[in-house]
């Protein structure tokens, strides 16, 4: 016991600096700042403590049930989201749903249900992109920290399994049509000229990324 | 033949007798927020005439047109379009009518992601099952009707605001409507193309016979235009009647209306300061 108090007073200074390097450390998500370097980072630390075979499972997993979807549907609430409220809402403003509507048309089956079904195909369909970027991300910044790629993939086939993926790929649908209902709506709804289109294409990227993490949670506590 | 003549009768007729009623409106009444927007109008539109309905912005125009059409639902007061009670009909009921219906609207409102080509053939493609070189056979039609050739694959923000206009026209005109509604057609134009826009109208409903309603602010369309006359003003429709009958009619609003009318006498009214 002596000994161990001995040790973390020895190294306290070395360990703060291992802690210190982490937060030094920039990484922005939105715009890939430092994420290559403080993806190696983290495997070196990983490799250090021991955890090799479990690198492979840790990112996959983490991949497939999280990161994958989630991302995928906060950057596609930015640029689809945000475009599908600025197109309705600018037609709104314009009185274009209106004439919609005077030619027999109802807007919502002729400008919403396309988009919804969109979203709702597509969101899987660029998580599935996601996770296979991810997983070959994932397997070079390993390999460049030491960690073999048969190791990695080992440890793939340890953790994860296809339930992980088909419940990712779910919740990427969910977010989908989260992003379609939320982007078409505060378009439909838009008044005011283009500072209403501004106001709608802002409320429409803030609640679909707000409703999406919300359902996350939610998603997670039913699935896992 | 028949139609023609039937146009030509409607030119000459001035007030209400002659020609079925097509469109009734009686004691409509519409509150928007704190606004009363429409107060106990009513109205009679019968088959081929052109009925203007004039009055300054803000006076309820637009709001009675979209009663028209079913794009807002009276708080009281009843709409009869050939014979059917539509003031609470369901979007079915008013589908079925709006196709008999074409609008124009006072920004045209053209789909700016479709070309206008497109724009045109789109009440025919979602409600007529017709070969495609049939749409676009009508569709070149309707824009030769309305003086445009050759525009078909242009987009929208490629046009001036008067040809915008005329498209919008033609689409309102893809489907042979009974009735077409006018909302503001020369607002936002200049003065010259306003009237090319007016002389279009008149020569529609000579050509064409089809009952017109026309809403303007612009005392020049609201004469230009011919048939009778309504002013609405501050949601009431304050006289109906042929135009010599308005132009006469002693009220305060209908003079001060009429009298805002530009004129030459204008400059020396302002010319002492």
């Amino acid at each position: 016991m002596e000994a161990l108090y001995a040790h973390i007073d020895g190294h306290f200074e070395s360990h703060l600096d291992r802690v210190r390097r982490f937060v030094r450390q920039p990484s922005i998500s939105a715009d890939g700042t430092g994420i290559p370097e403080m993806a190696e980072l983290l495997a070196t630390e990983i490799v250090r403590l021991g955890g090799q075979g479990f690198v492979g499972g840790l990112v996959s997993l983490s991949l497939a049930r999280e990161a994958a979807p989630v991302f995928t549907a906060v950057t596609v609430a930015g640029r689809i989201g945000a475009g599908f409220a600025a197109e309705i809402g600018t037609m709104a403003v314009t009185e274009q749903l209106d004439a919609l509507r005077v030619l027999a048309t109802d807007p919502v089956r002729y400008l919403v249900v396309p988009r919804l079904l969109a979203g709702l195909v597509m969101l899987p369909v660029l998580t599935v992109f996601a996770n296979a970027a991810g997983f070959v991300g994932g397997l070079l910044i390993a390999a460049s920290g030491g960690v073999s790629p048969p190791v990695y993939l080992a440890s793939v086939r340890r953790f994860l399994d296809a339930y992980d993926l088909v419940s990712g790929l779910g919740k990427a649908a969910a977010f989908g049509v989260i992003i379609a209902l939320i982007g078409a709506y505060r378009g439909l709804v838009a008044a005011g000229g283009a500072e209403g289109v501004g106001r709608a294409t802002t409320g429409a990227v803030v609640t679909a990324i707000v409703l999406i993490l919300v359902c996350n949670y939610f998603l997670d506590l039913v699935l896992f | 033949m028949g139609r023609k003549l039937a146009g030509a009768m409607a030119e000459q007729r001035t007030g209400p007798a002659a020609g079925e009623a097509i469109l009734q409106v009686r004691g409509l009444t519409k509150r928007l927020g704190a606004v009363e927007a429409l107060r106990d109008v009513t109205f009679t539109v019968h088959e081929g005439e052109s009925f203007v309905i004039m009055g300054p912005s803000g006076a309820g125009k637009s709001v009675l047109l979209k009663h028209l059409v079913g794009l807002l639902r009276p708080d009281a007061g009843e709409i009869v379009l050939w014979g059917l009670p539509v003031h609470d009909a369901d979007e079915a009921t008013w589908d079925r009518l709006r196709t008999r219906i074409g609008v124009v609207f006072q920004s045209a409102a053209l789909f700016d992601s479709l070309t206008v080509g497109e724009n045109v053939a789109f009440p025919l493609r979602r409600h007529r099952r017709l070969p495609e070189a049939e749409v676009r056979r009508i569709v070149a039609a309707k824009l030769r009707l309305v003086d445009l050739e050759g525009v078909e694959d242009r987009f929208p923000a490629e046009l001036s605001g008067g040809m915008r206009k005329r498209v919008g026209i033609a689409r309102a005109l893809a489907l042979d409507p009974e009735l077409i509604l006018y909302d503001e057609p020369t607002g936002g134009l200049d003065p010259l193309t306003a009237r090319a826009v007016d002389a279009l109208i008149a020569r529609l409903r000579a050509q064409l016979a089809v009952t017109s309603v026309i809403v303007t602010h612009d005392l020049e369309t609201a004469f230009g235009v011919g048939g009778r006359r309504a002013l609405l003003w501050e949601g009431r429709l304050v006289a109906v009647g042929p135009p010599q009958a308005v132009a006469a009619d002693p009220r305060p609003e209908v003079q001060s209306f009429l009298g805002s009318r530009p004129q030459v006498t204008r400059p020396a009214a302002v010319g002492p300061r």
